[in-house]
């Protein structure tokens, strides 16, 4: 007698990641290894300048040279192209691929060269001549608002891209503004805590630039399009349509792709014109960023000023919070530039209970790089802004920066919880999270330390931060992409499944995560479970990956699917054993009946019956393979605790983290390993936005950080290791409790560094440090402002 | 006829004999990627700031981004795809895995071939010794803590191996 070997649960499990063999040994195929026979290469002439308007470009030096097979200007292409669409519903300038007649930052294309090569498409570049009228550059958003010193899109006075849009507390559905609650909390105030504060502008440096390769095949009348990009689904929407191609007629595929953090979740000028280009000569066409490309081509991120003023009593009960929001956007509406300040306004509550709030948002147009979605995307903007104000709070009224949070908390009971800002909290418990972290941190230890220190002289400070974050993007309603996902499931004919998720993800693991949920669901062996994604003539739908999205929303989408075919595997196990279907388990690669471990029959036996079904049980058709969309009725709302330990240098102003405690509520984990480097990976992101990150401009507009030389990324020499817990409270939106974990540690890092540092020149009289924490300002600080 | 922007160069590559035809500005990592098909190097930021193109020439980390293929001529080189064995991983790349060194897996081979210079040149390396060679490699998922586990956990592989 055979014995059937016990397959242990995987889900909840530290499973080693399915996508690691190939990624370690560098076997892994990115847009970049894609050639195909006749490939022409694009390289894109770009503004040097931030603003101005074009006299006349001189491209024929560039044409006559050898191996270029044509040079497209801005009019050219306008006429293969009309606008890039945006995704979100304001108005919005037109956005030409390649500027027409005028330039609005630098780095904005002003024509494209085809050539046999890179190195030939780049020299024809150089060798096109464009002759500008300069125009002033519009840099600081608050003269910008002004119309100071131009206006850059004539349609948009005062280069207000949208114009004040309020929320909170007594305004109604159609905007009407009541400010009665907001007024009386003020009145009430015994004390304003009031703070200019800036959230900087950051580049999201995907270690893989971006890249597209785009093949029109004249014969056929379809496109296939290869691009490094987060949801290959939403790239053959825009695709299809900008060329004049249905959706049935493009084929999208992300290959490999090498992180994303939001900034490739756009549709691109460079995915539109290597497309329109293509098929205007027929040819397969490939466009590769250069890093120098990518600091002003690929949308940048944050960049929003926060004037915020909290109302309190001086027990340290918050009465009220007015966010005034200032957001620069850069030159243009990308995809989603207008809807991400939008959800800092959602998320100005915080994890508070504050009686009454008034958010207001105002975003600008300037001469910079367009902003969007960057790790966290808008979350960390609100978490900053509200923790900053708390911990002023804390500060004037000599308070434990704990002890004031606490006091404000939205309590267990109520949940489901509708903000001032109409966010409906799903679930929550933040005095869990605060109390788990204060006790991993062990928080009065950390203050005798921090104490004992200054003793010496040494400047350590202490800093702590809640967040929520909204996550599991979302209803339809609040997503123009559509806000479900979709996912497929099929047995094989030989008992293997395979599966299709639209999530398409770009280092997150899902292969794994989904593998392990998918052979629990079937009890079969994760080796016998193949995950397909990021190929839309595989995968049938999709909407993709982001806003920490793709285990919430596309694994219930799987988690359904796979529901579905069990109900008809076990039809058809039930005609085999001639049993009951509701009496049947799927355990160890068996199907059979339960409390008769003996009448079983194994997987493949009756996978491979159900496509060759004689006689075919009634009522079903042959085959296992069944597909399901999972609408979440709402986000989810993932929170934590952050808290960290810095030390500033006396005498260089140098910042070093000492240590960082994190603790992250995710809901239920398919797999804490990946868990943790998705927290660690949001930390460091959050922490250098701290510590080193910083986009800066110069008053004419050029862009200064355009390298790693001068835009620094955290380093394995940065950091201590972190020091991660969790606890688990299931959201109710989805089946599977996951709630989504990518963006969180982005959220609270950033503001418990700033407040550990604001702790540790708190003897200067400091109270507040605009990011990013320079060693230089910190410097000044310490030495009084004398250089 | 000679042609000056030309050059027929003989090196070892990943343990072969081999030649290749190059001009003479054309990076080791385009001649890898063209003439070889391999993949591993890759470029990210093109100037020797990121350490995703790296690869050993004669047993020491170069930027191969960086590196003129003419360079090459005579000398041992080894990208991430010569340390496998078949099936069987190199200890290195068994560490990355087994202590989860990485995401996205973009910037994976160019840590690994760090990480192999500096255990041939400190077998059991300390902390700042590990911090130090890895200072010129980015990783935006940040994999860090993780990373440096994983060359503690390759050193001790190797040492096992000898």
């Amino acid at each position: 007698m055979t014995t059937t070997p016990i397959l242990p649960k995987l889900v909840g499990q530290r499973v080693k990641r399915r996508e690691d063999p190939r990624l370690i040994q560098g076997r892994a195929t990115y847009v970049d290894d894609v050639t195909l026979p006749g490939m022409q290469h694009l390289f894109f002439k770009r503004s040097d300048i931030a603003h101005g308007r074009i006299r006349r470009i001189d491209a024929s030096a560039a044409q006559a040279m050898e191996g270029v097979e044509a040079v497209f200007t801005g009019a050219e292409i306008a006429e293969l192209l009309g606008p890039m669409p945006i995704g979100t519903p304001y108005s919005s300038p037109a956005h030409r691929a390649v500027a027409v007649d005028v330039v609005r930052y630098v780095g904005d294309p002003v024509a494209v060269v085809v050539a046999r090569d890179r190195y030939v498409a780049r020299d024809a570049a150089d060798a096109i001549v464009v002759d500008y009228e300069p125009l002033p550059a519009v840099v600081d958003p608050e003269l910008a608002m002004k119309g100071q010193p131009t206006v850059i899109h004539p349609e948009f006075p005062n280069n207000l891209a949208v114009a004040l849009v309020p929320s909170g507390t007594g305004v109604d559905a159609a905007g009407k503004v009541d400010d009665s609650a907001i007024d009386k909390a003020f009145a009430a105030a015994e004390v304003v805590i009031s703070q200019r504060m800036v959230n900087q502008r950051l580049a999201p440096c995907a270690i893989e630039p971006r890249g597209v390769v785009a093949h029109y095949e004249l014969g056929k009348g379809s496109m296939t399009i290869w691009s490094s990009t987060q949801n290959p689904h939403i790239l053959r929407t825009f695709i299809a349509a900008l060329n004049g191609l249905g959706q049935d007629q493009v084929r999208a595929i992300a290959p490999e792709v090498g992180g994303g953090f939001g900034s490739k979740i756009n549709i691109y000028a460079e995915d539109y014109v290597a497309s329109a280009i293509s098929k205007r000569l027929g040819v397969p066409v490939k466009w590769i960023e250069d890093r120098s490309e990518a600091f002003v081509a690929t949308t940048h991120g944050r960049d929003i000023l926060g004037y915020v003023d909290l109302a309190a009593k001086r027990d340290g009960t918050v009465l009220g919070l007015k966010l005034r929001l200032i957001a620069d956007v850069g030159a243009y509406n990308m995809l989603l530039t207008a809807a991400i300040p939008t959800l800092t306004l959602l998320m100005a509550n915080a994890t508070y209970r504050i009686p009454a709030v008034r958010a207001t948002l105002t975003e600008v147009f300037t001469n910079k790089t367009p902003t969007d979605a960057y790790r966290g995307a808008g979350r960390p903007e609100a978490t900053y802004f509200v923790e900053r104000a708390m911990d002023m709070l804390a500060q004037e009224l000599k308070m434990d920066p704990a002890d004031v949070r606490r006091r404000n908390f939205i309590q267990p009971h109520e949940f489901p919880f509708t903000t001032q800002t109409g966010a409906v909290y799903d679930s929550g418990d933040y005095e869990k999270a605060l109390n788990t972290a204060l006790e991993a941190a062990g928080w009065d230890r950390l203050k005798a330390e921090r104490d004992a220190a200054r003793a010496q002289g040494r400047l350590v400070g202490l800093g702590l931060s809640m967040y929520v974050e909204v996550c599991g993007l979302g209803p339809s309603s609040s997503l123009p992409t559509g806000g479900w996902e979709h996912g497929q499931v099929t047995i094989e004919r030989d008992g293997r499944i395979s599966a299709t998720t639209g999530a398409s993800p770009h280092g997150q693991g899902n292969e794994t995560t989904f593998a392990q949920m998918l052979a629990d669901q079937f009890g079969v062996p994760i080796e016998h479970v193949t995950i397909h994604h990021g190929d839309t003539a595989v995968v049938k739908q999709g909407v993709g990956t982001f806003g920490s999205r793709s285990q919430a929303v596309g694994g219930t989408a799987l988690h359904m699917a796979g529901g579905k075919v069990k109900t008809k595997m076990a039809r058809f196990a039930a005609a085999l054993l001639e049993a009951h279907e509701a009496d049947l388990v799927f355990e160890n690669g068996r199907i059979a009946v339960k409390g008769a471990p003996a009448s079983a029959k194994s997987f493949a036996e009756v996978a491979a019956f159900a496509y060759v079904p004689v006689p075919l049980p009634e009522g079903l058709e042959p085959g296992l393979s069944e597909e399901a969309f999972f609408e979440p009725a709402n986000n989810t709302y993932p929170f934590g605790c952050h808290i960290s330990m810095i030390e500033i240098d006396r005498d260089t102003g140098e910042p070093t983290l000492l240590k960082l405690v994190a603790v992250d509520d995710a809901g239920n984990l398919i797999n804490p390993l990946i868990v943790e480097g998705q927290i660690h990976g949001g930390l460091a992101q959050g922490i250098g936005q701290a510590l080193v990150e910083e986009v800066v401009y110069g008053e004419d507009g050029q862009l200064l950080t355009g390298s790693f030389m001068d835009y620094a990324l955290p380093r394995a020499t940065d950091f201590p290791r972190f020091e991660l817990h969790g606890c688990v409270t299931p959201t109710p939106v989805n089946p599977l409790g996951a709630k989504g974990v990518g963006e969180a540690g982005t959220l609270g890092s950033t503001p418990c560094v700033v407040a550990a540092a604001v702790d540790a020149l708190s003897g200067f009289g400091v109270r507040h440090i605009d990011l990013m924490l320079r060693p230089e300002k910190l410097w000044r600080i310490i030495h009084g402002g004398q250089a | 006829m000679s042609d000056a922007t030309r050059r027929t160069i003989a090196f070892t590559l990943n343990g072969r004999r081999v030649t290749a035809d190059v001009k003479t500005h054309e990076t080791i990592l385009e001649v890898l990627q063209r003439d070889f098909g391999l993949f591993g190097a890759r470029e990210s930021c093109g100037q020797g700031l990121c350490g995703c193109c790296t690869l050993l020439v004669d047993g020491t980390a170069v930027s191969g981004c960086l590196y003129l293929a003419a360079f090459a001529a005579g000398a041992e080189l080894v990208t991430v795809e010569g340390l496998a064995r078949g099936d069987e991983l190199h200890p290195i790349q068994r560490a990355f895995v087994e202590k989860s060194g990485f995401q996205c897996g973009f910037c994976t081979p160019g840590f690994i071939l760090m990480t192999a210079e500096l255990l041939s040149r400190h077998p059991r390396p300390t902390n700042e010794e590990i911090r130090h060679y890895l200072s010129g490699n980015l990783c935006r998922c940040a994999a860090y803590p993780d990373i440096i586990e994983a060359v503690k956990r390759a050193a001790e592989l190797q040492a096992d191996r000898t």
